[in-house]
């Protein structure tokens, strides 16, 4: 079985981590198997508008006011959700690490430099700058994804920078050099393998926040417009707020769990991979 | 008639958990004098301390026993009365004061709500009051010393600083738990004649926690030696140093270079007492007999209690080192 | 004071370059955008000539080289002057001058009541931690952490707008009521309840996790022992000594999450119909309006400096462990 104290034995014996993952997992199964559960574009009008949830079998979560269906509408969505959340963190999470990795790494100018690059793209607010970029460019799920990245890999690059920064004075980093290894290979093959825990903690919640910027991007408007997601669809549901309200809280409580249960593998992670750090 | 001991600890029992660190612990203290508890790291002295305030950890529980300060069995009380007596009292010294003392407020205040918790006046007397402490514990220009944060201060300093929150009230009893183990060896000598001094002048119990005998012999009325949570000896500090009956007390003495000074070049190893702390917890008989040179098979398995030995002040917890005379005591 | 005045150089000066880097992006993003003025109004009109175009682009200096066009934007930054909105007929700055206010009030108060909110709930947790009441409140700040400001926001038209009736659905004030004295500042209330609440939720989930952390570590520090030992009573040790030690980490974290605040508070304004600037920045976007919406993104960088700025003298007066570093 597995081994009573590494990290992932820690995890899968925290309760919350667990139910966090098991909601992730459905999650990402829905979003994977969108396409064979409802193969029909969730923006095709199927029935008559206004369905209330419960009331037709044949759509459960009812229909908005275009007759759409919305279960198929929030299991596409979660498509979209998936695959930006993830896409984006890879984009953040590569250009994070280089950056960061170079800056601890190599210090002196090249840090200072960094560290102000960084600093610069701190300072603007995120959700705007994911506005200007995405309607500087055209909105699509490519745009769409480049933009978040943009916007959080200071956050990791902050991170592996200070991991890189404390694991460059350690022995084994010395001896490396000792041995003429070259900076790449030091960095890629010594280093980084020990400074995953972090990252891999700062992930997931990357990712929720990604979820959610991308939500609010669909929200007002400016997600791709050829695609169903979350937010567009509680945008959508605005107008029919005193009729149909269920239309704007059932994406949104789809969205909410998506992202507590990203929070809830998180903090499940962080205990489980900094014993030390953990609150009482 | 023998005046009413201040404090008067029988059959102390302290566990953290399951771990016994106070094994049935007895003494007292009388007004105005030094007791002096001595032991090595881990012989449950600090626990012993923190249980006459009621302040251990919440993993530390008083299993069993009674406290009595001025006939009251302080380990009965409600806790609102408990606060009445810390600071007011009874109070405590520690050994850290950097980590003791909060370093986002000046020393003022830190005196003043001593002073206040216990005394309703106003904040300006207050503050008088507390300069005047400070000068009583001889901080050079107390009225400027007064605003600063502790970091501004140096160690010796800032020990004096909780010396005067501690007196601020005039305790009865003032608990000093190694108040010098942090300090510089030519500070240590001040801050113990301060405390001498403030013990007498305000006729106060004074007990002293420490490992280090010499401040025991320099400063102590009378000493308890204590080991695994319980106590080997006790007598009056003469007497102790005199003639130490039990084999842990003598191999202290013997440890200490200070004290073999007649014997100022050794050409030879530093004797030391072999073995380790023993958890208290491992051992049925005396916590002792593992590292005992003169050790019985039945000390391993009888607790020796402590029986007075010769001088009626003196009480030993040893039956193989008991004075031959009393050997018949120890039936 | 001279510590937080030698603070307040320090960090005065580790902002220009800073500075001047965000007002080069800026800058370099609105040469990106696609269309300019010229070419938004020419949409607005339905169309033009060449030659109106050209003379469009004279009038606003669009037809001169790069270098010439960003020293003209650096001469205007330093008049204030964030250039001009040819579809609301207005320069920028006056346009966000209008706005800004509101904004800023909705912000201000989302992050009182956040910290209000999250540093007592801290606090309840840390006394309480462990046991019933810490477990319930861990779990609701989480589910604020998780929750979209906007979606909530809606939920809380539904309930409190729609379904109650209490509270006004959108705007900042009952337009045209003459109201005036107290009963005006109740309806300005009314009104900036729900859309504050809706900002702060994430900070108020940020704080009371950090605030309960926080306690519980200075709980076990030897200055609390010392505390008790004086016989001073557990409220005075709690907000003297505790708390105060406590909130370290909180001012250090409250600067960091202020962008996210100025970020939701565009989705949170365009919820509540609220006039600020962050609605500003959506119509901006709708209409292509590509000088007002950079305008606004310079203009909250460099309210993001400043409170940064901000928070590090807040510190340094806090902590008078803090000096030269």
């Amino acid at each position: 079985m597995i081994p009573r104290r590494t990290p992932l034995a820690l995890f899968l014996r925290n309760p919350t981590g667990v139910a966090g993952l098991s909601i992730l997992l459905l999650v990402i199964a829905g979003a994977l198997l969108a396409p064979v559960l409802f193969p029909d574009d969730p923006l095709d009008m199927v029935t008559r508008p206004f369905v209330w949830p419960l009331q037709d079998a044949a759509y459960p979560l009812g229909s908005d006011s275009l007759g759409r269906d919305v279960l198929a509408g929030i299991v596409h969505g979660a498509r979209v959700s998936v695959l930006i959340g993830f896409a984006s963190t890879v984009v953040g999470v590569v250009i994070g690490t280089l950056v960061g990795a170079t800056a601890g790494y190599f210090g002196g100018r090249t840090d200072d430099a960094l560290v102000r690059l960084m600093e610069v793209f701190q300072t603007f607010p995120p959700f705007l700058l994911i506005i200007v970029l995405v309607s500087i460019t055209e909105p699509s799920v490519a745009t769409i994804t480049l933009s978040i990245g943009i916007v959080s890999w200071p956050t990791i690059g902050r991170l592996v920078r200070a991991e890189f920064r404390s694991l460059r004075e350690r022995d084994f980093v010395l001896a490396a050099r000792g041995l003429g290894y070259s900076a790449a290979r030091i960095v890629f093959l010594e280093i980084l393998p020990n400074a995953t825990a972090p990252i891999v903690v700062t992930t997931s919640v990357t990712v929720a926040t990604a979820i959610l910027n991308e939500s609010a991007l669909s929200f007002l408007g400016l997600g791709d417009p050829n695609l169903v997601s979350w937010g567009s669809m509680i945008g959508a549901g605005r107008d029919q707020l005193r009729t149909a309200w269920y239309l704007a809280a059932l994406p949104g409580a789809a969205l909410v769990l998506s992202v507590l249960s990203l929070n809830l593998v998180g903090d499940g992670l962080n205990d489980a991979l900094n014993p030390r750090a953990r609150g009482r | 008639m023998m005046p009413q001991p201040l404090l008067d600890v029988r059959d102390l029992f302290i566990s953290f958990g399951d771990t016994a660190a106070v094994r049935g612990l007895d003494f007292t203290i009388r007004r105005g004098e030094t007791l002096a508890l001595v032991g090595e790291s881990g012989c449950g002295k600090s626990a012993t301390a923190l249980s006459l305030l009621r302040l251990l950890p919440p993993a530390g529980r008083v299993v069993r026993g009674s406290i009595l300060f001025e006939d009251r069995d302080i380990l009965r009380l409600r806790e609102k009365e408990m606060r009445r007596l810390r600071g007011g009292a009874i109070s405590m010294v520690f050994q850290e004061p950097m980590t003791s003392l909060n370093s986002v407020l000046t020393i003022g205040p830190q005196i003043t709500e001593a002073i206040r918790s216990h005394d309703r006046i106003s904040a300006r007397v207050a503050r008088a009051r507390a300069i005047e402490l400070l000068d009583l514990v001889r901080i050079p220009e107390a009225h400027r010393r007064i605003d600063e944060y502790p970091h501004s201060l140096s160690g010796g300093m800032r020990q004096r600083v909780m010396i005067a929150m501690a007196v601020a009230c005039r305790p009865r009893l003032l608990i000093a738990d190694e108040p010098t183990t942090a300090l510089d060896v030519t500070i240590q000598a001040q801050v113990l004649e301060l405390l001498d001094h403030l013990r007498r002048d305000l006729s106060m119990g004074l007990l002293l926690i420490t490992h280090d005998l010499g401040l025991v012999s320099d400063w102590a009325d009378r000493v308890v030696v204590m080991y695994g949570g319980r106590k080997c000896e006790e007598a009056p500090v003469e007497t102790l140093f005199r003639s130490p009956l039990h084999p842990y007390t003598r191999g202290l003495m013997a440890c200490s270079p200070k004290l073999a000074s007649d014997l100022f070049f050794r050409n030879g190893r530093l004797p030391e007492v072999s073995g380790s702390v023993a958890s208290a917890a491992d051992v049925a008989g005396c916590p002792f007999a593992p590292r005992c040179a003169s050790a019985l098979d039945s000390c391993r398995n009888v607790r020796p209690d402590a029986k007075p030995a010769g001088h009626r002040d003196h009480l030993l917890a040893c039956p193989v080192h008991a004075p031959a005379e009393h050997a018949l005591a120890f039936g | 004071m001279s510590r937080v005045l030698r603070t307040l150089r320090r960090t005065a000066f580790q902002a220009v370059p800073t500075v001047i880097a965000i007002v080069v992006i800026d800058f370099f993003l609105l040469r990106l955008a696609p269309g300019d003025a010229a070419d938004a109004l020419a949409a607005e009109a339905g169309s033009a000539t060449e030659e109106t175009m050209a003379a469009l682009r004279a009038h606003f200096g669009l037809d001169q080289p790069e270098i010439v066009q960003f020293l003209s934007y650096i001469g205007n930054l330093l008049h204030f002057s964030l250039g001009y909105s040819p579809l609301y007929n207005m320069p920028v700055s006056r346009l966000i001058g209008e706005r800004l206010p509101g904004s800023l009030l909705l912000m201000v108060t989302a992050f009182s009541l956040a910290l209000v909110i999250g540093i007592g709930a801290g606090v309840v947790m840390s006394a309480f931690a462990g046991r019933f009441a810490d477990r319930v409140l861990s779990i609701i700040a989480l589910l604020f952490y998780s929750v979209p400001g906007f979606w909530f926001g809606l939920m809380l038209i539904v309930v409190f707008s729609v379904w109650l009736g209490w509270l006004p659905s959108g705007g900042a004030e009952t337009i045209g009521s003459g109201l005036t004295g107290f009963p005006w500042l109740w309806d300005r209330v009314r009104h900036l309840i729900l859309p504050a609440f809706s900002l702060s939720l994430f900070l108020i989930a940020i704080y009371a996790r950090l605030v309960r952390a926080s306690m519980l570590e200075v709980r076990d520090q030897d200055y609390i022992r010392t505390a008790k030992a004086k016989g001073l009573s557990n409220r005075v040790i709690t907000l003297r000594h505790m708390l105060w030690n406590a909130l370290l980490p909180v001012t250090t974290v409250a600067g960091m999450h202020f962008d996210a605040i100025l970020g939701g508070a565009v989705v949170v304004e365009t919820v509540f119909s609220w006039p600020g600037l962050g609605r500003l920045a959506f119509e901006a976007v709708l209409k292509r309006d590509f000088s007002v919406l950079l305008g606004i993104l310079l203009l909250s960088s460099l309210i993001v400096i400043f409170v940064n700025m901000l928070v590090d003298l807040l510190q340094a007066w806090l902590d008078p462990r803090i000096a030269l570093r």
